[in-house]
């Protein structure tokens, strides 16, 4: 009889590790999820974001993007400001764009001419424009989180920002449990 | 198969990536399950994604028919 509930016991405990396994090999622990840094501010990698991230939407994916450092101005509103700067606050908002609109092309930029001819050849080939994609992600419930220390480096203040539906403000460690239980990760 | 009852048309031509994805995900929303969405896409693109995107979201490509430059897909809603 003894002999009997030790076998029960080790079958149990083989049972147990096996389903783990097969836990792990299903690919549970992860969602349909899809987590991007994006850290360029360069018009052309936003725009591949954008495209990935609202295309990800109508594959059924959850998406999540984390804005970081050269990234965030991008999500600046070029119709707000705010006051109580410092010199160096006041220095980074002058210098970089005030929104998706302002940002540049990272390659044949040519003072701001490829950057002009490439928006007006997009809008002739029908091309969402990025604050049109912006606007588009925020209708398909593609999450926006900015991180924390980019806006206190770059002194941005959270009222100069865009209206996003839901937009958080975070550190990394939200990214990373995003990332987490994300199958697809991505650093733009 | 000669006869495919089409219950919504979706007119995509002239958008390029990633819209016609992006509209006809919503669009087989407004089919219910079983009905079938006809999309126009002048997208080259679309030839891949498509199917891709069938495959993914669990609905049906029942026909594709390609003239010239438009293609018609014929996509029936599994869920």
């Amino acid at each position: 009889m003894e002999e009997k509930n030790e076998k029960l016991h080790m079958l149990e405990a083989q049972i147990a590790e096996l389903s783990g396994q097969v836990k792990l090999l299903t690919g549970q622990g992860t969602e349909d999820k899809i987590s991007m840094i994006v850290f360029s501010g360069d018009l052309d990698k936003l725009l591949a974001a954008f495209i990935i991230g609202t295309g990800a939407v109508a594959m059924g994916l959850d998406v999540v993007m984390f804005f970081t450092f050269w990234a965030t101005p991008a999500l600046r509103d070029p119709n707000k400001s705010a006051g109580g700067k410092d010199m160096m606050g006041k220095m980074f908002g002058a210098m970089l764009p005030k929104g998706s609109d302002a940002v540049k092309l990272s390659k044949m930029n040519m003072g701001g001419m490829g950057t002009a001819m490439m928006k007006s050849l997009m809008k002739k080939k029908n091309v969402a424009s990025l604050p049109e994609f912006i606007e588009m992600a925020g209708e398909l419930d593609v999450k926006i989180f900015v991180c924390e220390m980019s806006m206190d480096l770059m002194g941005f203040s959270r009222e100069e920002m865009i209206d996003y539906p839901g937009m958080t403000y975070c550190g990394v460690a939200k990214f990373l449990e995003e990332a987490k239980g994300s199958r697809i990760q991505l650093f733009l | 198969m000669e006869d495919i009852k089409v219950d919504k048309v979706l007119d995509l031509k002239g958008l390029p990536c990633p819209m016609p994805v992006v509209k006809v995900s919503k669009g087989i929303k407004e089919v219910e399950v079983g009905q079938i969405l006809e999309a126009h896409t002048s997208d080259p693109g679309a030839l891949a994604d498509f199917p891709a995107w069938a495959r993914t979201s669990g609905n049906e490509i029942v026909k594709t028919e390609t003239e010239g430059k438009i293609t018609r897909f014929y996509i029936r809603r599994n869920k």
